[in-house]
C-alpha cells in the first residue's frame, strides 16, 4: 500500500501524450516535494500504520482465502446449525467463530466475503474518481455554459440520495453481479469528487505558473494533464480515500437489504441479513460478518484520514 | 434578499425536473410488469390487461406518462397503486408523519449532541478529551446503521430489556428513541468533526484575541463570536443531512419495525410499483432542494458579511 501513494503521483505526468520532450519546470519540483513531504509525514502516523497492516491483511485475504481457511464458505453441514457457538480456542479453525443457520462456517464466510467487499468498493472508488474529475475539471477549466449544465447535472443527482437512488438503480437491473452494483454506485456517487475537483481547478487556473504556460503557448491538453490535474489531484485523492470506506459500508447495507449482492457470492451484508432472525438466540451469527465489515471500513476510513492529515496539515 | 430567493427557487426547477425524470425513467425500466403481477399464477386475458393499463395511462409513450405525472403533481396527485388502487397520495400520507417525526428526532439529536460535543473538544484541541472524541466518531462513522442498530437492539432490548426491540406505536417517542440515534448516529459524528475542527481554527482568529483582550466573559466569547463564526460548515452540512436522513430510514425503520416511508418503498420495490417510489423519491428531493435554500439564506443570518442581492 505505501507504493500506492507515490505511483499516483509519477503516473499523472505519465498520463500526458508524449509530445516534445520539455525539461523539468520548478512546478514538478514542487509537486514532487508534497508527495514525498506527505510520505515523510505518513510513516511516522501510527494511524497511517496501523490502517495500512489491515488494509494489506484484507487485500491478502481477498486475493487468496486459503491462507487463512481451509473450509469452504459454501460447504454446510446442518448437524452444526445454530448449535455451533464459537470455539475460541481453535483459532482460525472453521469452528473458530462458530456455525450460522445453515451450518457453513462463520469464520469461513467472514474470509472469504472479503473479496466482493474489496472489489466493489475500488471498483467504484476508480470509477467515481475518473468520471468525477473529468467533470471537475471540464466544469472547472473551461466554465460558462459547460460549467452551467455540467455543474446543474451534479446537482441533479447530489439531490436524491444515495440509499434510495441506488436501490432504485439496482432493481432494475435482474441479475446483480459484483459489478452492478459496481456501476449502481458509481452511477450516483461521482457528485462529490465532482464538486471538490472543480473547485480546486478553479483556484489552481488562477495561479500564475497557469498564466505563464498560457503566455508560452502551451496547448490546453498540455495545461491541463500538466499543470492543472497534478496539482489540483491531492483533495480528489483525499475525498476518494475516504469514500472508499463508504462504499465498502454501502454494498454491505445493500446487500443486507437484499437489494445488493445476491447468493452464491459470499458478502458481509447478506450474512448479517441471515443471521437477523436469530439474533435473540444465536448473536454470533449476526456480530461476527458485522465486526468484520466495521474493522473493513474502520481500515480504510482510518488510511483515508492519514493520507488526509499529510496531504492538507490544515486540516487537521 | 427577494430577488435571491426568486433566482433560487428558478434554479430549482430543472434540478427537480432532473432528479425526478432521473427515478421516473429509472422505474419505467424495472423488469417485470406491475399489471401483469396482478394476475400471479392465473390464465392472463390479454384484453383485460390492455384495459388496465389504458384506464393507467401506461400506454402511452415514456416522455408523455412522465408529462401526465408531472402535471398530476402538481395537482396533489402521486398516482396510483397498482395492486391496491390506492392513491399514493394517501399511502405517503399514512406513512410520511411516522418517518418525519423519526427524522426529525434523529436530526435533533444530532445538533444537540454533535455540537456540544464538538464544542467541547473544539476548545481543547490535541487534548484527552479531543483525541478521545476524533477516535470515538471515527469508530461511529465505521460502523454501518444496519450493524449499529442491530448491536443496540440486542444491548439495550434484549439484553437490558430497557426498551422494547420494535416499535408498536410510532406515537411513543420513548419507542422512537433508539432508532432515532442510530438513524443520527453517523451525521452526529460528521457534526461532531465538523464543529471541533471549525472551532479549533476559529479559536486562534483576531476577532477571538480581541473580544479575550476587551475582558468579555469566556461564556460569551465562546457563545457569541466563536459559535456564530464556527457553524457555518456545520449548518452546510445540516442542510444536505435531512434528505440523506430519510433516505437512510429504510435501513433503520426494517430493523426496528416502523411503518414509515423506508418501510413502504421497501415493499414497492420488491413489488415493481414505481408509482410510490417515484412519489417518496420526489418528496425527498423536494425537501433536500428546500433545505438547501434555507441554508443559503441562513449564511446571511450567520455571517452577516454574505449579503444576497
Amino acid at each position: 500500500m505505501p507504493e500506492a501513494l507515490d505511483t499516483s503521483a509519477k503516473k499523472l505526468p505519465a498520463g500526458e501524450p508524449a509530445t516534445v520532450p520539455v525539461p523539468v519546470d520548478a512546478k514538478a519540483e514542487k509537486t514532487r516535494s508534497l508527495w514525498s513531504d506527505a510520505w515523510h509525514d505518513l510513516r511516522r502516523s501510527p494511524m497511517f500504520v496501523i490502517s495500512a497492516v489491515l488494509i494489506v491483511l484484507l487485500l491478502v485475504m481477498a486475493a487468496f482465502p486459503g491462507l487463512f481457511t481451509g473450509a469452504s464458505p459454501r460447504d454446510a453441514d446442518l448437524s452444526n446449525h445454530y448449535l455451533g457457538a464459537p470455539n475460541w480456542s481453535h483459532f482460525f479453525q472453521a469452528d473458530w467463530l462458530g456455525y450460522d443457520g445453515q451450518g457453513r462456517s462463520i469464520w469461513a464466510r467472514m474470509v472469504h466475503g472479503a473479496r466482493a467487499s474489496i472489489i466493489v468498493s475500488v471498483g467504484v472508488t476508480a470509477l467515481v474518481t475518473i468520471l468525477g474529475t473529468l467533470v471537475g475539471v471540464l466544469a472547472g477549466y473551461f466554465g460558462g455554459w459547460l460549467d452551467a449544465i455540467l455543474f446543474r447535472l451534479t446537482d441533479v443527482f447530489s439531490g436524491i440520495p444515495f440509499m434510495l437512488g441506488a436501490m432504485v438503480v439496482l432493481t432494475t437491473f435482474a441479475e446483480r453481479t459484483v459489478w452492478v452494483v459496481v456501476l449502481a454506485l458509481a452511477f450516483l456517487g461521482w457528485t462529490t469528487i465532482a464538486r471538490v475537483a472543480r473547485g480546486s481547478v478553479i483556484t489552481i487556473k488562477q495561479a500564475d505558473y497557469v498564466t505563464a504556460a498560457k503566455a508560452l503557448g502551451a496547448s490546453t491538453s498540455r495545461i491541463l494533464f500538466r499543470h492543472i490535474l497534478p496539482n489540483a489531484i491531492a483533495p480528489v485523492i483525499v475525498v476518494a480515500t475516504i469514500a472508499l470506506g463508504g462504499y465498502i459500508a454501502a454494498e454491505a447495507t445493500l446487500s443486507y437489504l437484499g437489494i445488493g449482492l445476491a447468493e452464491p457470492t459470499v458478502s458481509w451484508g447478506i450474512d448479517v441479513s441471515a443471521g437477523k432472525d436469530q439474533l435473540r438466540n444465536a448473536p454470533h451469527v449476526l456480530m461476527m460478518p458485522s465486526v468484520m465489515v466495521s474493522i473493513t471500513v474502520l481500515a480504510f476510513l482510518m488510511f483515508g484520514e492519514a493520507v488526509r492529515n499529510a496531504l492538507d496539515p490544515k486540516m487537521r | 434578499m427577494g430577488r435571491y430567493v426568486a433566482r433560487r427557487l428558478l434554479q430549482m426547477i430543472p434540478v427537480f425536473l432532473g432528479s425526478t425524470l432521473l427515478i421516473f425513467s429509472m422505474m419505467y425500466a424495472l423488469p417485470g410488469d406491475p399489471v401483469r403481477a396482478l394476475y400471479g399464477e392465473q390464465a392472463i386475458d390479454q384484453a383485460q390487461i390492455a384495459e388496465i393499463k389504458r384506464s393507467l395511462g401506461l400506454d402511452k409513450p415514456f416522455l408523455l406518462q412522465y408529462w401526465d405525472y408531472l402535471t398530476g403533481l402538481f395537482q396533489g396527485d402521486f398516482g396510483t397503486q397498482i395492486a391496491s388502487q390506492q392513491p399514493v397520495a394517501d399511502v405517503i400520507a399514512d406513512a410520511f408523519p411516522i418517518t418525519a417525526r423519526l427524522t426529525i428526532f434523529a436530526f435533533l439529536f444530532t445538533v444537540v449532541v454533535g455540537i456540544t460535543l464538538g464544542v467541547v473538544a473544539g476548545l481543547r484541541p490535541d487534548t484527552l478529551v479531543d483525541k478521545s472524541l476524533l477516535a470515538l466518531t471515527l469508530l461511529l462513522i465505521s460502523v454501518p446503521s444496519f450493524v449499529l442498530g442491530y448491536a443496540f437492539q440486542y444491548f439495550f432490548a434484549f439484553q437490558l430489556g430497557w426498551v422494547d426491540p420494535n416499535v408498536n406505536d410510532p406515537e411513543n417517542y420513548g419507542q422512537l428513541l433508539l432508532p432515532a440515534i442510530v438513524l443520527g448516529s453517523l451525521s452526529l459524528a460528521y457534526v461532531a468533526r465538523l464543529t471541533r475542527t471549525s472551532i479549533a481554527e476559529n479559536l486562534r482568529a483576531d476577532y477571538v484575541r480581541t473580544a479575550v483582550a476587551k475582558g468579555l466573559p469566556r461564556r460569551r466569547i465562546v457563545g457569541v463570536h466563536l459559535m456564530r463564526n464556527s457553524l457555518i460548515p456545520v449548518v452546510t452540512f445540516l442542510g444536505s443531512d435531512l434528505g440523506a436522513l430519510m433516505g437512510g430510514a429504510v435501513v433503520t425503520e426494517g430493523i426496528f419495525n416502523v411503518r414509515g416511508v423506508g418501510y413502504t418503498v421497501y415493499e414497492a420495490l420488491s413489488r415493481r410499483e414505481g408509482s410510490t417510489v417515484v412519489g417518496v423519491v420526489t418528496l425527498i428531493v423536494i425537501i433536500y432542494l428546500v433545505c438547501s435554500l434555507l441554508v443559503d439564506l441562513l449564511y446571511a443570518v450567520l455571517d452577516p458579511r454574505i449579503r444576497y442581492a
